[in-house]
């Protein structure tokens, strides 16, 4: 089982396009930044370059979309072999992706479908996350989705099946607050029974985001600010983590740079008071 | 159902959207709607950044209805994204089969799109030419290189497009010629050649051997005139950053 991932107590953004700039030319006051894997999973160019010099100035967390650790098939070697040639070059703070599928039968959705609570998807999950660390040579971290869609003949809760995924795979968590306060929405369960049920010795990395109003479901589009309920969990949850690294991810509607760091001294701020 | 069933059903609600597959999955059509709306607005959406310039030629409901029939026809297989706007080159040619110019203005940014995150190289320095046995000569190109066959003004369509100026309405050209894209340092180039100098690329880019193209150029044009053109084309090439390594046979 590959060495648990070192605790790093932070605050960072989700490096994007439209930021390059002010993390290249200035002194941005971050601990850590984190991009999308898969956007710098190319032979060379401008991102690659780009990446080359951010993690010279800071800390980098790689983040994934594309893993697809929930499929049934087993996992993609060549994405793999892809995504170990850039940690080996970044040497990222953490490699993270989610607890979702996107590939069945060579068809690949580009989205994080949610995985069934079951037995048989749990034995699935953990193969997988065992197939991966072993390539990548290295614990990795899976975040808890947003989910608008639960599974007749699941057995476990969501908390209950991440508790098991990590207990067997010595896997770490990246905690979404915004998607456990989706999903508890959208299936109308306790978020606090989900931040109660998981494993929070395992929790090496904090996402924060916004959400919008769909129809009778929550979004989780990544284009607005972390709204009051989200940060309410977040100031419950950090009472039982140990030191995580705390990052806001916005993806669409992407303001100016102040805007995030003020909205991420208000994580430092809550961070500060626990 | 077992996990396989499952992941195969959802996957024939996201391609098809069929009823059949909505009622396997449990038939909660809010979440099953949220999925099936995720899927097709990411594709639309990667093809739309794949090919701003197009989609400003074709027209907003064209370029979609276009983009609806490639995702309905073909979806997605590959890891990345990055590969989804390869295929739409041959989804135009059916659903525009009289339109050269829409073809050639989708290759166009797709090459410039797979030049751009292709793999890096250094460019050939005059040094490296210094005491070369020409006769033996094996030169690389640039790994970042395309070229196409041109049968329309669609590169000064494209070049305007891009500018934000009035774009020429699209005509054949009175002669066919060819479309180099390339990346010098991390900008993608476009450039217009004729027939001849696409060729003599295509030779290089075949063997690599510059013997063979002095050859090639000298049963075209003649001995003296064959050979002038290779060291005028070999200039060109090399100031242009399109020859990366040499090496010998």
């Amino acid at each position: 089982m590959p060495i648990s991932n070192p605790h790093f107590s932070g605050y960072g953004l989700g490096l994007r396009k439209e930021h390059y700039g002010d993390f290249l030319e200035t002194s941005v006051a971050v601990d850590f930044v984190e991009v999308i894997s898969e956007n710098f999973m190319v032979a060379g160019g401008q991102p690659r370059h780009i990446l080359r010099q951010v993690r010279e100035r800071y800390p980098v967390a790689l983040h994934g979309v594309s893993m697809s650790i929930g499929t049934a098939e087993g996992l993609d070697m060549d994405y793999l072999l892809r995504l170990k040639s850039l940690v080996d070059e970044v040497e990222p703070l953490f490699v993270s992706d989610h607890l979702s599928w996107s590939r069945s039968g060579g068809f690949n959705a580009h989205d994080l479908l949610p995985v069934p609570y079951t037995d048989e998807a749990l034995a699935r999950v953990c193969a997988n996350i065992h197939q991966a660390q072993d390539v990548l040579g290295r614990t990795l971290l899976f975040e808890n989705p947003s989910s608008y869609l639960a599974f007749e003949g699941a057995s476990m809760t969501e908390w209950e099946f991440i508790g098991a995924m990590a207990k067997r795979t010595g896997c770490e968590l990246l905690l979404d607050v915004n998607n456990v306060f989706v999903s508890a929405s959208n299936h109308g369960f306790d978020a606090l029974a989900f931040l109660e049920g998981l494993p929070a010795e395992r929790v090496r990395q904090v996402h924060l985001a916004g959400h919008s109003q769909g129809r009778g479901l929550l979004i989780d589009s990544h284009d607005s600010p972390v709204c009051s309920g989200v940060w309410a969990l977040y100031a419950h949850a950090i009472t039982r983590l140990g030191p995580v690294a705390t990052m806001i991810e916005r993806d669409d509607e992407i303001p100016p740079l102040a805007e995030l760091l003020h909205e991420l001294a208000l994580a430092r701020t809550l961070g500060a008071k626990r | 159902m077992n996990l396989a069933q499952l992941q195969q059903t959802f996957r024939e609600w996201l391609v098809s959207a069929s009823d059949a597959s909505a009622q396997l999955l449990g038939d909660d059509h809010a979440g099953l709607a949220v999925y099936q709306n995720n899927y097709r607005a990411q594709l639309v959406g990667c093809l739309e950044q794949a090919f701003p310039n197009l989609r400003r030629w074709l027209g907003e409901e064209a370029f979609l209805a276009a983009s609806i029939t490639h995702i309905d026809r073909h979806p997605p297989h590959a890891w990345t994204l990055d590969a989804y706007p390869e295929g739409f080159y041959a989804t135009l040619r059916d659903v525009f089969p009289r339109n050269p110019d829409v073809h050639e203005l989708a290759w166009i940014e797709s090459a410039l799109n797979e030049a751009f995150v292709a793999a890096d190289a250094l460019p050939l320095t005059p040094q490296a030419l210094v005491g070369l046995d020409w006769d033996t000569a094996v030169l690389q190109l640039s790994p970042s290189l395309r070229c196409h066959g041109l049968t329309t003004n669609a590169e000064a369509v494209w070049s305007a497009l891009w500018q934000d100026v009035p774009a020429p309405e699209a005509v054949m050209l009175a002669q066919p010629g060819g479309l180099l894209v390339w990346r010098r340092q991390f900008t993608s180039r476009l450039r217009q050649v004729d027939a001849q100098e696409l060729q003599a690329l295509q030779h290089v880019q075949a063997d690599g051997s510059f013997a063979g193209l002095c050859e090639w150029l000298v049963q075209r044009l003649g001995e003296e005139a064959g050979v002038i053109q290779a060291g005028e084309y070999l200039a060109g090439w090399l100031g242009s950053e399109l020859i990366v390594g040499v090496s010998h046979v």
